[in-house]
């Protein structure tokens, strides 16, 4: 007997599935009863030893607040954008190339011939695009719904370090094609930084990897965009939704609580 | 928010939250159809629009007018608006950081219980400036003097289909990156292509289309365009074979 139990799925009583009628079946058990049963003991038999069904219960079955509505969807769609500019950047790193000789070739090479290659490179690029405007739109709603209050401003804290990173993100990539464009707007972009106060110079010296924009400045910018960055935006992203599930996400302000009416009712009536 | 609202919004929120339904699946389904959804953009974004690739990069050329990511196109704006060099710094990075420390610091000067955005007159009025002045540079970044677009009025001879498959081809002009190499008329680079001004006056339509076809390196090839969407390259090469 499998140890391990789920709720029943809140669906209606229609839909749900009818215990079997005893005397049936002639107790013969089928090849489909016999795979659940052997998938159940595998399961059982992680959960001895790690206890992960409790984690992931409270994970799946904590309550949403009363009044959520699509604009809580923002947060998880920008981190399905992260999550497919991980896999497509996966594929496209297995021929990217990056030194100054052959970047443009290997790029090219991604987008005329690979197989789906412009099609890869395609969604990637949009990608990024999609995932800048689902960080700002998410950031409007925490926003305007005044989601960083007590005592979710760390929560707050930790997605300001999000937008951060995902604009470098942004600029980062924007060099490794090495086209006229981005290799000339990088140049503008690193310069500006340049002309910031006090750690703005070191802060180019360390992109460029050294005083001249040379032969080290992309493969410098390759490791920031697919090793660095990412890890920590995979990291804090982490902590941002173990702080959500924590906290639970903020009821829609304008939603009143009142007690149920119903448990108001029985207190009248005691 | 003092001790009495803190623990007023954490009765209030546990009574909202009882009464909430549970993640999965209710939360979970919605999640997975806005994921859905923005698979959906992602692929047809991608198909649609594309990933081009401009000529190689030249540390040598210097008309190059560079452009950032459209995102980026309000610091473009930015910088281009502001002229006196002693100005440029604090502009393009003296605003920014300000604006991200005062972001990073929202939780903990904006104090008080409130939540709903119509009595919280400011932080709304704030936000909503903010998101405004962001479009409204963005939008000045976008269009100043995008290089990819060809800005020249039609031949007056043309008319009716002629000039809509015009039109059609100077946009296809513009999506293909040709200006990024090519100069036609006051738009686009001076080389390392031959100026297309008056590219038909030497060469006929036919062999306008085999060069897209089967270029000389290091122009790429539109052999791909012709194969994939005839009815588009058909229109490119009818607006060069007007450019006399
Ligand atoms: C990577 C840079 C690059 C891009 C992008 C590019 N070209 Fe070219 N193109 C060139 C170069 C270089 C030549 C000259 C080749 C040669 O020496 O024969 C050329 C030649 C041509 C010619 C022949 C001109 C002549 O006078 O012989 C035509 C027509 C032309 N390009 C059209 C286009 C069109 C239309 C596009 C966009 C769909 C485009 N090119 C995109 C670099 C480019
Ligand atoms: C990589 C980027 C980010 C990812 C993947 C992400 C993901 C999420 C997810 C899944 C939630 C759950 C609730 C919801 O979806 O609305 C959430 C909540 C939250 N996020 Fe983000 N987020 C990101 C960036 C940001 C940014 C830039 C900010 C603001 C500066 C931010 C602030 C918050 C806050 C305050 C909450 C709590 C909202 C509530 O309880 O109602 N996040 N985030």
């Amino acid at each position: 007997m499998p140890r391990l139990k789920f709720p029943a799925p809140p669906i209606p009583p229609a839909f749900q599935p009818k215990p079997k009628r005893p005397g049936t079946g002639n107790g013969k058990v089928k090849p489909a009863d016999q795979a659940a049963e052997a998938g159940i003991h595998v399961v059982d038999w992680i959960d001895e030893r790690t206890s992960l069904s409790g984690g992931l219960r409270w994970l799946m079955f904590r309550k949403v607040p009363r009044g959520t509505n699509w604009f809580y969807t923002l947060g998880s769609a920008t981190l399905f954008a992260f999550l497919s500019q991980a896999v497509t950047g996966v594929f496209l790193a297995m021929f990217y190339d990056p030194s100054a000789t052959h970047a443009y070739e290997s790029v090219r090479y991604i987008t005329n011939e690979a197989f789906l290659g412009q099609f890869v490179r395609g969604m990637h690029r949009w990608g990024s695009t999609v995932m800048v405007i689902l960080v700002f739109l998410h950031m409007a709603r925490t926003f305007f719904f005044g989601a960083y209050k007590y005592p979710r401003e760390l929560n707050w804290v930790i997605g300001v370090v999000l937008l951060i990173l995902t604009m470098t993100m942004a600029f980062t990539g924007y060099l490794l094609p090495f086209d006229q464009r981005s290799y000339w707007a990088t140049i503008v972009g690193v310069n500006i930084n340049g002309t910031g106060p006090l750690i703005g110079p070191y802060l180019s010296d360390f992109l460029r990897a050294g005083p001249e924009f040379g032969a080290l400045t992309l493969s410098r910018f390759y490791s920031i965009h697919m090793l660095l960055v990412p890890g920590l935006i995979a990291a804090l992203i982490g902590a941002h939704l173990y702080l959500v599930a924590k906290l639970g996400t903020t009821a829609p302000p304008w939603i009143e609580a009142e007690e149920d009416p119903a448990a108001e009712l029985h207190k009248a009536e005691v | 928010m003092n001790q009495r609202e803190k623990e007023r919004y954490l009765r209030d929120y546990a009574i909202l939250k009882s009464q909430g339904k549970p993640f999965f699946p209710y939360a979970v389904a919605k999640d997975s159809a806005m994921a859905a959804l923005v698979l959906a953009v992602i692929i047809t974004l991608s198909i649609v629009l594309g990933a081009e690739l401009g000529p190689k990069a030249d540390p040598t050329t210097t008309t190059y007018v560079p452009r950032p990511e459209w995102y980026f196109f309000f610091l473009f704006e930015v910088l281009r608006v502001v002229r006196p060099p002693e100005f440029v710094p604090f502009a393009t990075i003296g605003v920014p950081t300000l604006c991200m420390i005062l972001l990073f610091l929202l939780p903990f000067y904006d104090r008080s219980p409130e939540r709903r955005p119509e009595r919280r007159p400011i932080a709304t009025a704030a936000g909503i400036i903010t998101i405004a002045a962001m479009a409204y540079l963005t939008y000045m970044g976008a269009n100043a003097g995008s290089p990819n677009a060809v800005d020249m009025k039609p031949p007056s001879s043309l008319t009716g289909a002629a000039l809509t498959q015009w039109n059609a081809g100077r946009l296809v002009v513009g999506q293909s990156g040709c200006l990024a190499c090519h100069r036609i008329g006051e738009n686009g680079n001076d080389g390392p292509g031959p100026q297309l001004t008056h590219v038909a006056s030497r060469l006929p339509a036919a062999a306008i289309a085999q060069t897209l076809r089967n270029p000389t390196a290091p122009m790429p090839s539109f052999q791909s365009l012709a194969d994939s969407q005839p009815e588009k390259f058909r229109n490119l090469v009818a607006f060069l074979g007007q450019l006399r």
